[in-house]
């Protein structure tokens, strides 16, 4: 009798076949992967000022569309997909197999951030050669756009997963998710300079992931100056991986013990 | 030895009873039918059973697990199960093969893909998209990922709803084939024929409980239960109940001096014995 694969190697497996999934609809791959470009397109074109010296409002909104990518790309798409899953039987079907949930969730996290990586990718080739986006010099800078990208993405992942439970019905998940995405993307400072927000909005957006997305991005993109002009005039990052860390390990945890593989 | 072992099985939602008390005992390489009314409880007994709803009270062992068993354990048992569920229309944008041979790394000890799409008579598809399959051909689909680990036990939740006959003629075919393989099924239906032609043994649950287990020859007597004998007399058709329908039929060819006019000679099926049985037991 030979071993059962191990949920990791499944998970690689589930991977695959995700993105495999994931390919084939054309419609969704084009939208999804270049939804951040025509998002950079629109408010590059009708913001041309700078906001500060040297640091135009693309370069600003690059920082932004980042990290609402991951946002978008992980909770929202998986808060919306699974339901829809769940509906035609094909969580139940797996749940039936000797395949275990760890594996599924390790399957979305690839998915995720596979679709990260092109969608980032897109978007510095359009910034940089039609929106004048500057890239970092500093190794650091990279180091820390690094680790932003797969905390933000495992951190969405999982709370993407963890809030699946929450739409009833895979028809209905869009109307439930999809205004709380962009209702945080206004008050976390994606759409606007964050500092010009209300500070009742400020302080509602600071318990969530995505604001303290964008302000990592920030600290990426935006030269070091631009640091005094934040809130707590520094980046924060420190802070910001602090935050993401607790929402990860919160989502997972809800994720795993909660998660439904079937309607009722 | 018992691949399946239930005794007092009890499962409730609120005040309504859906299970009330069923035993169970399927030995190693039957074909075992579940047959019942819409909400007599048969897809809650068969769900738990398969580990997807928790129970109330009872002792439930499938090859020596509980259901209820979690983390690796509960791997090493789905490992040995498969399970086709009543329907599933997920994984359009996969192929047939893709969808099997994925499946079948799920498994320690899966069976040969290409083995398993002849089987269930996908073989031509096997490049096909899902989307583009019809009913059947997804149903037999839903098959092959059931059998791809090789399991020990099979379920199958109402496996030929929505066939045409020929199709259910071939679904049947491919089901006695696995019989030969020595897979244990456990099959729900509520086509009686389907029963009849597949199963060893069958139980009729009703009101959460079950009422009989027995051959489907066997089932409420049918197997000793009074022949009709119906023949024409002048105007009127004329209808007999006897336990010996060959001499009632040896008097009429004496009084009809020759060939009797409109003569049959009926048992009732297993569809008026089941419908006596669940109907006796409503009020």
């Amino acid at each position: 009798m030979n071993k059962i694969p191990s949920a990791l190697n499944l998970g690689i497996r589930r991977g695959s076949l995700e993105i495999k999934q994931f390919a084939r609809q054309r419609e969704s791959v084009v939208f999804t992967l270049l939804f951040p470009v025509i998002l950079l397109a629109i408010f590059g074109s009708v913001f041309k000022d700078t906001i500060a010296p040297g640091v135009t409002f693309s370069q600003y909104f690059v920082a932004g569309m980042i990290a609402s990518g991951l946002v978008n790309t992980g909770f929202q798409s998986l808060a919306i997909t699974i339901p829809m899953e769940r509906d035609v039987g094909g969580l139940k079907r797996l749940r039936g197999t000797p395949m275990p949930a760890s594996s599924y969730f390790i399957g979305k996290a690839i998915l995720i951030a596979v679709s990260m990586i092109i969608q980032i990718a897109l978007l510095f080739g359009f910034g940089l050669l039609f929106f004048g986006v500057e890239m970092p010099t500093e190794a650091s800078k990279w180091i820390t756009f690094a680790w932003l990208v797969l905390l933000g993405s495992a951190c969405s992942t999982a709370l993407g997963i963890a809030f699946s439970i929450v739409p009833k019905s895979g028809r209905g998940a869009s109307a439930v998710v999809s205004p709380i995405v962009i209702i945080l993307q206004f008050f976390s400072g994606v759409f606007f300079v964050f500092t010009q927000l209300p500070s009742w909005m400020q302080q509602f957006a600071a318990i969530f992931p995505l604001k303290w997305l964008t302000q990592g991005m920030r600290s990426v993109f935006l030269p070091d100056s631009f640091a005094a002009q934040e809130v707590a005039k520094s980046w924060e990052n420190g802070k910001t991986f602090i935050i993401l860390s607790i929402w990860l390990v919160l989502g997972t945890l809800f994720a795993v013990r909660k998660f439904k593989w079937d309607r009722d | 030895m018992s691949v399946i072992e239930v005794k007092g099985l009890k499962k409730s939602y609120g005040q309504v009873h859906a299970v009330r008390g069923v035993d169970l005992s399927i030995a190693q390489g039957e074909i075992f039918a579940l047959l019942g009314p819409n909400g007599a409880g048969k897809t809650t007994t068969v769900e738990i059973l398969e580990g997807f709803r928790s129970r109330d009270a009872g002792e439930v062992s499938i090859l020596g697990f509980d259901p209820k068993t979690q983390g690796h354990a509960a791997r090493e048992w789905r490992n040995r199960i498969g399970i086709v569920l009543q329907s599933a229309a997920d994984a359009g944008d996969l192929t047939v093969i893709e969808t099997v041979q994925h499946f079948s790394g799920y498994y320690s000890n899966p069976r040969n893909v290409d083995e398993v799409l002849a089987a269930v008579g996908l073989e031509e598809k096997s490049g096909a998209l899902i989307r583009n399959l019809s009913g059947g051909q997804r149903r037999r689909l839903d098959v092959a990922l059931g059998i791809i680990g090789s399991p020990e036990l099979l379920f199958l939740d109402e496996p030929t709803t929505g066939f045409d006959p020929e199709a259910r003629r071939a679904f049947w075919a491919l089901i006695q084939q696995l019989r030969g393989t020595g897979t244990t099924i456990l099959l729900t239906t509520h086509y009686l024929d389907e029963a009849e032609a597949l199963a060893d043994r069958v139980a009729v649950i009703n009101n959460g409980l079950i009422i009989e287990v027995s051959s489907p020859a066997e089932l409420g007597g049918r197997a000793t239960s009074q022949a009709l004998v119906s023949w024409r007399d002048g105007n009127q058709i004329k209808t007999q109940a006897t336990d010996n329908p060959t001499s009632v039929v040896t008097q009429l060819t004496a009084q009809f001096d020759g060939e009797i006019p409109e003569l049959t000679v009926t048992r009732p099926s297993l569809e008026d014995i089941y419908l006596t049985m669940i109907g006796g037991t409503h009020e």
